[in-house]
């Protein structure tokens, strides 16, 4: 007869044990009952925040609904345990039922900490704990237009940065002197305060609340200090405190501040009963993060499914961190605190908003812990060396400052049981195996086979030069295939088409492709047909990108968004007026983008050839604003109007926009301009940039402002405008010949082998004997240029193609907006209960 | 004709003529939006719910069809998740799934299948 395992708890560390038990085969031994008490199943807590944009549970669910059936798992949802007999061995839910077991495994994970100052149970105040938590605070936030968290840790932060995306005023309070107080010390929490106080949070520090104010709803905060913060809604997030209270009433031994004891086996005083997660009790410590509470998990299933053997023990993790913060970098690792004797080094740069700091063993040869704020890059790195003990190089502040080393150099030397993935506690050795059985050979499958890379991320770039450099040591080719399509990246594609003359989708899945295409293949070859012939791609409307398809960018209600051109951001007051007279006549949503233009938000399908053909009459042209195109060249004033500027960065701007307009590459571009090196227009966040000097104008490549903010890299100085444009005519053209489909310029510039110096090398010295090459295809893709609105606006057959229904004039009746602060927005996407069948 | 299975009322939409080939359009059919795909490389055609089960939106006509692994598919413009055209069951993993509904083309004209139209007001 099958063993009785009971688990309590169906948070991330109670699924993840499930999962491990499944694994092992625990399932043959064991009949596994999960209890949550929670009304779904298992989701991902550490991504909550998302929920508050995409309201959707779906995505943030750990497996799919009949995972636990299909594993043979009983799953009972709102269901929790009220009490254990231990003598009896029996769990009593809060049904009624009871639960017989041989083995209990404890993950109760924990709850919010509310800290017991006056008023606080007033209406108003919340806990962000679970997604029932975010639905009421969403709920009440609607009321109300200032919002205070109380925490400065890493949750509170978040939620901080979920009320900012509500539009609300956002405040923080912390008790300690400094921002993430178990994470970071004072230099590291300024540069952090600083960053985002920037982007509008306020913080407010060395706070000891006295009460909350207001007469049945809440309204302010008052401290102990006598000052008062005048806020209408609190969120607490100021730490967790362990769910022991089963334990407690059930005889099984919890520590002195909470939390359930648990030796190195994860086993409580009580025979066959245990504890895992944010409820253990370890060595003094508790856990608030999931990485060791992933690891007890593991350990715990290894060890009851595989009796017999010998038992794996659980040392203690560490307490490493990588976040983005409100769009900020956060890392903290090791002993970050230096709290044991240590040899530190540390770069500040108040500039930039960069804090990095090395903790050190005191000989300088072990590195024993560190943080990093506002650029992380190097954490995975870093995080290696510290996991494994790795010697460091004699300067071990080159790891900080300067250029990184190459990237795999300290990988090749790192023994095979190095800890490549904490999350998930997958070791090089355990890579370079399923590599090397030919089990993988590309990250998604490397990912599906190990689970390495699948949690927090962060060793995502390790993952992949592991791979690489394995692929390359069996003397296989690392390509990138578009898709299951084809088995060609997307550069061999381009020589294909190129070579073979190939203008349609047709002809290439024909004679290179299997199977009927896809929505990657599909608008990879769209763009490589367009980056070489450049004709109206309505021509080949089908196998577009959708926002290529219709020519705007398709936005929340399936409504869409029109850009105008406006070149360099430079426009007359004419033009300003004819714009908002024809965002008035079609109750349009008016917005300026970062780029320096006239976001134009609300427009039905049905509506873009009228909207488009009365902006062409007045002179206006597509912006190219939904295509994996050359999009904005932002500017500043320059030298016309600044009394710094030193070249004429407007007309510059002009020049290089219209140059380039429209012209499709494996990614969106980006460029700017700036007229002296204060870089008001922000050019080195671009694909590519240029900055004034006294002489002339600096170009800078591979920047970009996307998910990794990238400063782009110097390629030549001092060059007069000629010689820049055919600098940029060469990188763009061997950047759209070259890249794999949806790298940007900054991702692509680094697998370049050789990187900057190589692209010099390449442009400025000819190289490779291909500039006359990639000047002319750029002469002949700038000389083609049409107006793609202009192409349907001429042309009533293509205007059809905007109908909403093919059998009725009717337009989609479903489309709704509501109003927010004087315009229209849509309203929110339903909750999935209401949208599915 | 099998006398056991309910056979559906057929509605024409528009003649073959309208339709982009290997590409949707939306057909308004008894008040309900359909999104039916001609295509031709594969020389069928499909049709199923224009909304988005995801987000609600109406836009999977606007979609690009394809195939995975041979099972013929359209992806939602929104996010990209993937349907397949026969079952309506989802390919990239979620738990959403969209209705489908049968497709006859007879002297040019396109139909399609509705099992009960409603009352029609």
């Amino acid at each position: 007869m099958k063993r009785k395992l009971v688990i309590l708890g169906n948070g991330m560390v109670g699924h993840r044990f499930a999962e491990k038990v499944a694994e092992y085969g625990g399932t043959e031994k064991f009949e596994v009952t999960i209890l949550g008490e929670e009304p779904r199943r298992a989701y991902d807590r550490v991504h909550l925040s998302e929920y508050f944009t995409n309201r959707s549970a779906d995505s943030l669910y750990l497996s799919p609904s009949d995972w636990y059936r299909t594993n043979g798992i009983r799953l009972l949802l709102s269901e929790p345990a009220i009490s254990v007999d231990t003598v009896s061995r029996k769990v009593i839910t809060s049904a009624g039922t009871e639960l017989p077991f041989d083995e209990l495994v404890l993950a109760t994970g924990s709850s919010a900490f509310v800290p017991n100052f006056e008023g606080v149970d007033k209406q108003g105040v919340f806990v962000y704990r679970t997604i029932e938590d975010l639905e009421k605070i969403m709920s009440y936030a609607k009321q109300v237009s200032k919002v205070a968290v109380l925490g400065g840790g890493l949750l509170g932060l978040e939620a901080a940065k979920a009320v900012l995306d509500m539009g609300k005023e956002s405040h923080v309070v912390e008790f300690a002197s400094r921002l993430m107080p178990r994470q970071l010390d004072e230099a590291a929490s300024s540069v952090l305060k600083s960053k985002i106080e920037s982007l509008g949070v306020r913080i407010h520090l060395n706070r000891e609340t006295k009460q909350a104010l207001g007469e049945t709803n809440f309204q302010g905060l008052e401290f102990v200090d006598g000052s008062v913060l005048d806020v209408e809604m609190l969120i607490v997030s100021a730490g967790i405190r362990p769910r022991d209270e089963l334990a407690k009433n059930s005889g099984i031994e919890v520590g002195q501040r909470g939390g359930i004891i648990v030796d190195d086996e994860l086993r409580t005083n009580v025979y066959g009963v245990y504890a895992i997660g944010e409820v253990a009790l370890h060595k003094g410590m508790i856990y608030g993060l999931v990485a060791p509470g992933y690891e007890m998990a593991e350990t715990l299933a290894y060890n009851l499914c595989s009796p017999g053997q010998k038992t794996k023990s659980y040392a203690g993790s560490d307490l490493s961190t990588k976040l983005k913060l409100i769009g900020v970098d956060v890392a903290s690792f090791g002993d970050a605190l230096g709290q044991t004797e240590h040899l530190p080094i540390a770069y500040t740069n108040p500039r930039t908003g960069v804090y990095k700091k090395l903790v050190l063993s005191q000989d300088g040869k072990k590195l024993k812990g560190g943080i990093l704020v506002g650029d992380a890059d190097a954490y995975s790195n870093l995080l290696t060396l510290y996991l494994n003990n790795v010697e460091l190089p004699a300067e071990p502040e080159s790891l900080i400052v300067g250029t990184p080393s190459e990237e795999g150099s300290a990988l090749g030397s790192l023994p095979d049981d190095a800890k490549i993935c904490s999350c998930n506690n997958v070791s090089k050795g355990d890579l370079l195996g399923v590599i090397r059985s030919g089990a993988c050979s590309d990250l998604k499958g490397l990912k599906e086979c190990t689970k390495s890379g699948t949690g927090c991320g962060g060793c995502i770039p390790q993952m992949n030069s592991i791979l690489k450099e394995e692929l390359r040591a069996q003397g296989k080719v690392v390509t990138e295939h578009v898709c299951e399509h084809f088995k060609y990246s997307r550069q061999e594609l381009f020589q294909i088409a190129k070579v073979k003359g190939i203008r349609t989708f047709e002809e290439m899945i024909r004679t290179h492709g299997m199977g009927n295409g896809c929505e990657s293949c599909k608008p990879t070859v769209a763009s490589i047909i367009a980056s070489i012939y450049n004709e109206p791609i309505q021509k080949y409307r089908e196998i577009q990108d959708t926002n290529d398809k219709y020519l705007a960018n398709i936005q929340r209600g399936g409504t869409y968004s029109v850009v105008p051109r406006i070149p360099g951001g430079e426009i007359t007051p004419d033009k300003l007026i004819v714009i908002g007279q024809i965002a008035k006549k079609y109750d349009l949503y008016c917005k300026v983008t970062g780029g320096q233009r006239i976001d134009l938000l609300g427009a039905r399908m049905d509506q873009l050839p009228d909207i488009w053909k009365d902006l062409v009459e007045e002179g206006f042209e597509s912006g190219h604003a939904y295509g994996k195109a050359m999009r904005t060249v932002k500017s500043c004033v320059g030298s016309t109007w600044c009394r710094y500027g030193v070249q004429d960065s407007t007309a510059f701007a002009i020049r290089i926009e219209e140059r380039y307009r429209g012209i499709r590459a494996p990614h969106k571009l980006k460029s700017a301009v700036s007229g002296c090196i204060r870089e008001c227009a922000e050019a080195r966040g671009k694909d590519f940039g240029i900055i004034a000097t006294e002489k002339g104008w600096n170009l800078y490549v591979g920047g970009n402002g996307g998910v990794n903010p990238k400063h782009a890299i110097l390629l030549a100085a001092d060059l007069d405008e000629e010689t820049c444009v055919k600098y940029i005519d060469r990188f763009m053209m061997f950047y759209i010949r070259t890249a794999d489909k949806l790298v940007r310029t900054s991702a692509w510039l680094e697998q370049l082998e050789g990187g900057i110096e190589y692209l010099k090398d390449v442009i400025i010295n000819d190289r490779l004997g291909i500039n006359k090459m990639l000047e002319e295809e750029m002469d002949n893709l700038v000389g083609t240029y049409v107006c793609e609105w202009k192409d349907v606006v001429d042309d009533p057959e293509k205007q059809k193609k905007y109908k909403h229904f093919i059998n009725s004039e009717d337009s989609d009746p479903t489309v709704r907006f509501i109003e927010e602060r004087g315009q229209k927005r849509p309203v929110d996407w339903p909750k999935k209960e209401l949208v599915s069948n | 004709m099998n006398t056991t299975t309910k056979e559906p009322v057929w509605i024409p939409v528009s003649t073959v003529s309208e339709f982009p080939e290997d590409g949707g359009v939306c057909a308004k059919v008894y008040g309900e939006q359909i999104a039916i795909f001609h295509f031709s490389s594969r020389n069928e055609w499909f049709a199923c719910e224009n909304k988005c089960p995801h987000t609600g939106d109406m836009v999977l006509a606007r979609g690009m069809i394809g195939d995975s692994q041979g099972e013929p598919k359209v992806a939602c413009p929104m996010h990209k998740k993937s349907f397949s055209l026969r079952t309506g069951a989802c390919i990239s993993g979620e738990e959403y799934s969209i209705k489908t509904f049968p497709v006859h083309i007879e002297d040019g004209t396109v139909y399609i299948g509705i099992e009960s139209p409603g009352t029609q007001g």
